[in-house]
């Protein structure tokens, strides 16, 4: 199922102004770091690889995920999963709920998506959580709500948007070890886009601007 | 169809005009009216006639099967309005409005644009019941002769309504009216013509300033109007001043007027239903003191009718609900001064002894007066001269100066 | 339903849906008013009481507009933030659902020299044994029909001001303001005003254009010697000779022009108070002492005009359950169900068909509308200001300009009279209002929501109805409520396009205030704003039941 994610020229212009070029190859477990001060274009690279990009911005280039071509794609089909700043979970839904939402319907019957959401829960330590509403959980819970359902949709490879920025230091490190753990037990090729340093070294890949030029930390 | 009515109709004029249609033709209309809704479209601004307008299609439902649908106006020209405007646009059959509560203005109108269906009042099968010599005013609509094309259900006359407790000896003729509205300023209105009420108010006045009067029954002569009607206009200029709000404002119409009188704003007011006192006393929004009073000269007094449009969709259904108001127990039920307190339209020596019964047995009511007490009743004039009178009254008094 | 081919045209269908009816209905009365030599404009020159019922459309509308606009600002401005204001939004949001007759009914029991102010204080206060023979009702000036259109108004704009508000940053520029020396009213009218108006000023246009031109508010308060211009219009359609159709087309006409008018010159008014605050601003305002001032004079205007509507509502309550009721008796002297219990029968038939034809136009509405935005925000199409006119086209175009000609089209095609049509005609003046309650809420969304949505690998379809819906469920349902609330309140359309055979509450409540009795009248006016509240009253309690154990869906005021 997974594969390289691969940025072939991928240049995104707005007006004549140059806010992203990237050509690089991402493999299964790997994460690269974009790492850049506010407004120089991470968001921006982020949305492309998404799908989302405003109509404001014009871009061309490659982006090729296990081969596909997802250049022009929907973002629903595109098998790529993310991780926002906040958590992002779905305030109508319990926790059980919000990961449900995010199982394919190739899982099928009562049993068995009930058995993948426990398993999924018991995986991130929140045995039990999935009828508890997302706003009664704790921070660092939320999170791994939040990467859990994102690994339930079983994407092709993962965005991570500053995860960790909001969360205070002692949890800020635990949750990004579990990310980055799991980043390497799935094998998911994964895109890490910060402006913190420590951040970028604990994901422990190549690190470069939204320029593609490298940093050295 | 028309055609054979009109034959009908015809013939029966020139052989025995109260010889109804045959019974044959009748259970033909019956027949046709079984199941039909008909839109009765009637002015719909008092609760105890929309009641007995209910009480009516009950009644309908029960006897003939036909159902009345209550189509409730704010005014009776809304319903012309509207058979005028289906015509304009070509609706020759099928239009919305099937029996309309009309007299006056609003029939000359319809009539002379033959926007009526008939003749079919003297054939409906209570005809002979009516009372036509007794009360000419069933036949004779603003002068205007019916023949046929309405089919009456109730007599009005206008009194004058004042809560003895605060009047003690009411003004009975209109030129003592004249000096207790100067004497009590601000306690005397009418409502506002065009309406209906505030213009036979109007035609009231005239009656008792004009000259002749009788040159009302004639259409109006443009040539010595202005003379004829001066006087009228004299009486007005010198109580205006005196009328309620200093004549700056008027009631709408004549329940406005009524709630004025309940509310102690007027101490004199008046409706063209000498039962309306007794039926608001009943109904409880009306002081229990309230009483009426009539001029001894006599004043206006007219018939309501029923008319059928001549694109009605359900025009048997229509002819079975004018009948039926013909009915000696739903006469008897509209005079019931607990019910509406209409006066009936038929000959009570020409009704059986059980029917005459249900009239004898009704009171008549705290505060109605009895027939020889409610003085003579004035014939309507010419409906030329309540246009004219209501025209001109907007330019003299209905724009603020 | 969503389906990509058809949404992408739902903006421009219900532009169409907006723009047609009014265009065929202007044609419509354009055309008999210039026929046969104009002869309408002939007749209508002749009526003496042209120039009075002119004036008064423009005086009654213009102080209505710039009263209500006044006390609108001067709540925002200097309540806003406070205790006061959560409980003035919390008062005036259920008057804005209370329809224009049932306000003016209640308005005019309240002020009448026999009404409830006045038996209230006499005998003891005033010595009054009867009512006092003053001129209050129907007076020649206009000026209970204008304080009607300010009770019915006000809360109108506030709402919209509330809604506006976030997007002008105003608390912010509020505090920079004030922390530059400035009071508060200075600084609001330095540095929220400016972009708070921008956003008030097709809602002040539309509350022009209506209260120029209000019918039935006018026909209960208003002058009767001569009625305001669009009053006579009406009873000159409803003449029965029909002889001045012609008469009521150019009037209508005129109306029209007198509205364009009133509207240029209150752009020329813009202009002119723009440059005065940027005077002031330079001069560099503070006026501290206007403060105060000001805020006892919003907290008076704010209870003056939510107690007007509250207590004729409540006067109008109590005479539906009054037996005699004499002056000056401030309760009446018995109590008595007769009323409710003879009415029940017609109050069931005319509520259940009113509540039909409200639940038919505000369902196609929120379905328009939420595709509409649904299209908006998939195609990124960015809604230009032309659009927005489009929007407030039926609200800015007086009722009595346009429903006369689109009552013939109705006439002519065989669908007047019908329900359906009568809903059809309401959509029109209920989808604008839909659409304005629940854009802002809507595009306020967290996109991210969708986005998060998306990268799970849900369609955009699946997004729509299981995500943003749901979460917007409240707004959403709110929208329904104004929707049906509009609907509940049409008089015009419902008389016109149903051809006086649809009955509705509010058909029947105008229909029985020229009867003047208060007990009936009470019933149907209650029932008016019972409709409405109930709206409101669902969608309050449905999603708060729905999402009990929900605590980030609770309401963050």
């Amino acid at each position: 199922m997974t594969g390289t994610l691969q940025l072939n020229g991928l240049r995104i212009t707005t007006g004549s102004r140059l806010v992203v070029n990237l050509t690089r190859q991402v493999a299964p477990g790997d994460v690269l770091t974009i790492m850049g001060p506010s407004g120089s274009g991470k968001s921006t690279a982020l949305a492309a690889m998404m799908g989302t990009l405003a109509p404001a911005f014009r871009a061309e280039g490659q982006i090729l995920l296990a081969g596909r071509d997802i250049t022009t794609l929907p973002p629903h089909k595109r098998g790529v999963g993310l991780l926002f700043q906040d958590d992002v979970l779905f305030p109508h839904l319990s926790v059980g709920d919000n990961l449900a939402f995010a199982l394919p319907p190739s899982v099928k019957g009562r049993a068995a998506r009930r058995a993948a959401i426990d398993a999924a829960l018991d995986q991130a330590d929140l045995s039990g959580f999935a009828p508890r509403d997302p706003a009664t959980l704790s921070g660092g819970q939320r999170a791994r709500v939040a990467l859990m359902r994102t690994l339930l949709a079983r994407p092709c490879a993962l965005l991570l948007d500053e995860p960790f920025s909001r969360l205070d230091a002692s949890l800020r490190v635990q949750i990004r070890n579990f990310v980055v753990s799991r980043i390497r037990t799935e094998g998911l090729p994964a895109i890490l886009v910060t402006h913190d340093a420590e951040d970028a070294h604990a994901a422990g890949g190549h690190v470069v601007t939204p320029l593609g030029e490298a940093v050295t930390l | 169809m028309h055609r054979r009515h009109f034959l009908i109709t015809a013939a029966a004029l020139l052989a025995l005009p109260a010889q109804a249609q045959s019974q044959a033709d009748w259970d033909n209309v019956l027949q046709q009216a079984r199941g039909q809704t008909v839109y009765w479209h009637a002015w719909g601004g008092d609760p105890k006639i929309n009641d007995f307008i209910t009480f009516v299609g009950e009644q309908a439902e029960a006897r003939h099967g036909v159902t009345v649908a209550h189509v409730k106006l704010a005014s009776t020209a809304d319903a012309v309005a509207r058979v005028l405007s289906e015509r304009n646009a070509g609706t020759v059959a099928g239009g919305a409005v099937d029996l309309i509560w009309i007299n006056g203005e609003n029939f000359a109108a319809m009539k002379d644009q033959g926007l009526l269906f008939g003749p079919f009042a003297e054939n409906l099968p209570n005809w002979p019941l009516v009372d036509v010599a007794g009360k000419p005013a069933v036949v004779t609509d603003f002068t205007l002769p019916t023949m046929g094309y309405e089919s009456p259900w109730a007599m009005a006359q206008l009194v004058f309504e004042y809560d003895s407790t605060r009047l003690a000896e009411p003004p009975r003729s209109l030129a003592a009216l004249k000096d207790w509205i100067l004497a009590n300023p601000g306690r005397f209105t009418y409502p506002q013509p065009p309406d209906y009420l505030g213009t036979t108010f109007l035609k009231q006045v005239a009656y008792g300033t004009l000259s002749d009067p009788s040159v009302m029954q004639l259409p109006l002569d443009e040539a010595t109007y202005e003379a004829t009607v001066a006087p009228l206009w004299a009486w007005l200029d010198a109580v205006t001043p005196a009328l309620w709000r200093s004549g700056a404002a008027y009631p709408q119409n004549e329940p406005a007027l009524g709630q004025l009188l309940a509310d102690a704003e007027v101490d004199i007011g008046f409706a063209l239903n000498p039962g309306r006192a007794s039926a608001e006393i009943a109904a409880g929004t009306l002081a229990e003191t309230v009483r009426t009073f009539t001029f001894d000269s006599g004043t206006i007094g007219n018939a309501s009718f029923v008319a059928i449009p001549f694109n009605a969709t359900h025009q048997a259904g229509a002819q079975v609900i004018a009948n039926l108001l013909l009915d000696p127990e739903i006469q008897a039920r509209a005079q019931d001064p607990n019910v509406i307190g209409f006066q009936t339209v038929l000959d009570l020596s020409s009704l059986s002894d059980a029917d005459r019964a249900r009239f004898d047995a009704l009171e008549l009511g705290l505060a109605t007066l009895s027939p020889e007490d409610l003085g003579p009743a004035l014939l309507e004039p010419h409906a030329s001269w309540m246009v004219r009178i209501g025209q001109d009254w907007v330019e003299r008094y209905g724009v603020a100066q | 339903m969503i389906t990509g081919g058809l949404l992408r045209w739902a903006p421009r269908l219900t532009l169409a849906l907006l723009i047609l009816p009014v265009a065929a209905g202007l044609l419509g009365t354009l055309i008999p008013a210039f026929a046969n030599d104009a002869n309408g404009f002939h007749a209508l020159l002749d009526w003496p009481g042209l120039r009075p019922a002119a004036l008064l459309s423009l005086t009654t509308g213009v102080s209505a507009t710039a009263m209500s606009l006044a006390i609108t600002l001067v709540l925002v401005a200097s309540l806003w933030g406070t205790r006061f204001f959560g409980l003035i939004q919390h008062v005036l949001a259920p008057l804005l659902s209370v329809p224009h007759a049932a306000a003016a009914l209640g308005l005019a029991f309240l002020i009448a020299p026999s009404g409830w102010i006045v038996r209230l204080l006499s005998p003891w206060a005033t010595g009054w044994e009867q009512p006092p023979d003053l001129l209050i009702l129907n007076d020649p000036y206009g000026l209970s029909l204008t304080l009607g259109l300010v009770t019915k108004e006000v809360p109108f704009l506030f709402l919209m001001a509330l809604a506006a508000l976030p997007q002008t940053d105003g608390a912010r520029r509020m505090n920079v303001a004030q922390s530059l020396g400035a009071g508060r009213i200075a600084a609001f009218v330095i540095s929220v005003l400016p972009s708070l108006y921008r956003q008030l000023r097709l809602p002040v246009y539309a509350v022009l254009a209506y209260s120029m031109t209000a019918v039935e508010m006018a026909m209960i308060l208003g002058p009767t010697r001569p009625n305001t211009l669009s009053a006579q219009v009406v009873i000159w359609m409803a003449d029965p000779t029909l002889r001045f159709q012609a008469t009521a087309a150019a009037g209508a006409v005129l109306q029209l022009g007198l509205v364009v008018l009133a509207l240029a010159g209150w752009r020329g008014l813009e202009r002119l108070a723009r440059r005065g605050m940027v005077s002031l601003a330079r001069a560099g305002l503070r006026a501290h002492a206007l403060d105060a001032i000001a805020r006892s004079l919003a907290i008076g205007a704010g209870t003056v005009t939510a107690g007007a509507l509250g207590l004729g509502l409540a006067g109008l309550a109590t005479w539906s359950v009054a037996g005699l009721w004499s002056f000056p008796a401030a309760l009446p002297d018995t109590l008595t169900l007769t009323t409710w219990a003879r009415a029940a029968p017609d109050l069931a038939r005319t509520g259940a068909l009113t509540l039909g034809i409200a639940v038919t136009a505000t369902t196609l509405s929120l379905a328009l509308v939420l595709a509409c935005l649904e299209a908006e925000h998939r195609y990124a199409l960015s809604p230009d200001a032309r659009s927005l006119w489009v929007l407030y086209l039926p609200l800015l175009v007086p009722q009595v300009a346009f429903l006369p000609g689109l009552q013939f089209a109705a006439l002519r095609s065989g669908i007047e009279g019908h329900w359906l049509a009568v809903a059809a005609a309401h959509l029109v003046f209920v989808l604008p209002y839909v659409f304005l309650s629940l854009a802002p809420s809507w595009r306020a969304w967290d996109t991210r929501l969708s986005v998060a949505g998306l990268s799970l690998g849900a369609t955009p379809a699946r997004v729509f109805w299981r995500l943003r819906l749901p979460v917007l469920l409240r707004p959403v349902l709110t929208a329904a409520a104004v929707g049906m609330a509009v609907s509940v309140g049409q008089y015009l359309p419902t008389l016109l396009i149903g051809g006086g055979r649809v009955e509705t509450v509010t058909t029947e409540a105008v229909a029985l205030s020229s009867g003047g009795n208060r007990r009936l009248i009470g019933t149907y006016a209650l029932l008016q704003m019972l409709l409405p509240a109930a709206g409101f009253a669902l969608a309050l309690l449905v999603p708060a039941w729905l999402f009990r154990n929900r605590r980030g869906m609770a309401v963050t005021a």
